[in-house]
């Protein structure tokens, strides 16, 4: 299918010599852009389902340990009670020291610090609560609770996320861009030096259509070529970046490593980029063929 | 009626001029009918290049109506070009053979080129090159090739399609008087079989020994020359008024 009989020395072009490797070259930082974006999508998605229908209560610790278990016995007992409310569970000890580990470390002094008590709420999500009325009930049975609904932080986190995303797919515009434009120039450049075969070619009879046709298969086959090479380099390197954002056993990172969808949007790439070649070599001749007579 | 489509090529008070220089071609108007065969000759810069190349639709006219096979090429959409120069068949002066391809491919470039089937193409280019005795060559690109061989792959090219007009320009300048004869033959068989020629030649002997009919061009204007231009005693060439000396 690749090797087709072409009536241009396309191959021998010098111009298209290293054009794979610019391609490459392009396509490697593209993978690593969409697998940027993509991360960031499932990872703001998954942020999302974990916190939107969930509340925290914290209650701040008293000078007697039998009667912050009561409080806490009652606020867990008003919260199960609340229409909308799927579960409230009082977080364990150990877990309130798992998630201070990133800014205390693992210690066991940890335990002794006057650390809040912590209610994790599942909501239904399919009736609303009156949050307001919640916290005054809350507030009468431990003064000082305050409850917790994620939406201020997930707002600045989903926000933060949506801008690199952002980034990501404005450097993935300029790679695609600059792509483009390499291959406009390459086309033009074939174009200039085959200049009198392929006007020996319109005078017996071919049509733009197939003089354009092998300009375009040719950069199809090129813009494989580079796509091929380009997501196989960035295979490696992001194998790399997940192997070490694993290392860092790390509670704030989330799992960084491509999914099977992600893998199979990045083996897509050297195809989409042999097709966007040879859309552009395609146009770029038969635009420039019209100026023949 | 049945006159008018048995016109091959006409032109009308043609004028041709490149870019904003004077005009290389002017008044030119004469018609060819279907099945003649006609030399075309001029000295050096007269304009039978330009004439060529206006046949073969390597540029429109800038002013004046050329008509090839009833269709209006000066106003013609240019998408529907190709086709009419399928109809064609060229033999050029330097004949752009394409380097990097065999002669077999050079020879059957015309048949892709239309879309024939490859084992059309196959059969016809091996019958065709073993009639200009090139069957051993066919595999051989054209800068292995000598002149004359060169010349024959350049006419096998353009008589492969069998077209209605074919255009040679000095077709027998590279090879010996036995091939130049052997190749005149071949295109007087294609005439016969009802193929418009026209042949630009320096060449006196030439014109003299077929005996066919000349048309003369001198600095940019047709004139009739020779014994053998007589629209009356010849067929195939009609005179036409060129407009000019008003």
């Amino acid at each position: 299918m690749l090797s087709r009989r072409s009536d241009l020395p396309l191959s021998k072009d010098p111009a298209t010599r290293f054009l794979p490797w610019l391609i490459a070259f392009m396509v490697y930082l593209a993978a690593l852009a969409v697998s940027g974006v993509m991360v960031l999508e499932r990872v703001s998605s998954d942020w999302e389902a974990g916190v939107s229908h969930t509340l925290t209560v914290q209650i701040p610790p008293g000078e007697n340990e039998a009667k912050d278990q009561q409080t806490l016995a009652n606020a867990l007992n008003l919260l199960n009670r609340t229409h909308g409310v799927a579960e409230a569970r009082a977080v364990p000890l150990s877990e309130v020291m798992t998630l201070l580990e990133p800014w205390l470390g693992k210690s066991e002094t940890v335990g002794n610090l006057p650390l809040p008590l912590l209610i994790d709420v599942e909501l239904t999500g399919s009736a609303a609560i009156d949050l307001p009325q919640l916290t005054r009930d809350l507030e009468k049975i431990a003064p000082g609770a305050s409850l917790d609904d994620h939406s201020l932080w997930l707002q600045r986190l989903i926000q933060l996320v949506q801008s690199i995303q952002m980034l990501a797919a404005s450097v993935l515009g300029l790679i695609s861009f600059a792509t483009v434009g390499t291959l406009i120039f390459t086309t033009r450049a074939g174009l200039a030096l085959h200049h009198s075969i392929i006007e020996t070619l319109h005078l017996i009879g071919a049509q733009d259509s197939y003089v354009a046709g092998q300009f375009g298969h040719h950069a199809m086959v090129l813009g494989l070529k580079g796509g091929i090479i380009g997501v196989g380099f960035a295979v490696p390197t992001l194998f790399v970046i997940g192997y070490l954002a694993s290392r860092l056993e790390s509670t704030l990172l989330p799992d960084l490593s491509l999914g099977p969808i992600e893998w199979i949007a990045l083996a897509l790439l050297p195809v989409l980029t042999a097709l966007i070649s040879r859309v552009t070599a395609r146009a770029t001749v038969q635009r420039r063929l019209r100026k023949m007579i | 009626m049945a006159e008018k489509q048995d016109i091959v090529v006409r032109f009308e008070n043609v004028g041709l001029r490149y870019g904003v220089g004077p005009e290389v071609l002017r008044d030119i108007s004469f018609q060819l009918r279907a099945g003649s065969f006609h030399f075309l000759t001029g000295a050096s810069g007269a304009g039978k290049s330009s004439l060529l190349r206006l046949l073969y639709l390597a540029h429109r006219p800038s002013r004046g109506l050329i008509t090839l096979f009833g269709q209006d090429i000066a106003t013609a959409e240019r998408t529907k070009l190709p086709l009419v120069r399928r109809e064609i068949g060229v033999v050029f002066q330097d004949f752009r053979l394409l380097d990097h391809l065999s002669a077999f491919d050079n020879v059957a470039l015309p048949l892709r080129v239309a879309g024939t089937a490859e084992t059309d193409v196959r059969k016809h280019t091996d019958e065709l090159l073993s009639w200009v005795g090139l069957k051993s060559h066919m595999d051989s690109k054209p800068p292995t090739l000598s002149g004359g061989q060169q010349q024959r792959v350049a006419i096998a090219r353009a008589i492969i399609t069998q077209p209605k007009l074919l255009l040679a320009d000095e077709p027998t300048g590279n090879v010996d008087d036995s091939m130049a004869f052997r190749l005149l033959h071949l295109f007087e068989e294609l005439n016969k079989l009802g193929t418009t020629v026209v042949i630009a030649t320096h060449s006196r002997a030439l014109i003299d020994r077929l005996g066919h009919p000349v048309l003369t061009l001198k600095d940019g204007h047709m004139e009739a020359s020779g014994p053998v231009f007589d629209p009356l005693a010849r067929p195939g060439v009609k005179p036409h008024s060129p407009g000019r000396g008003h």
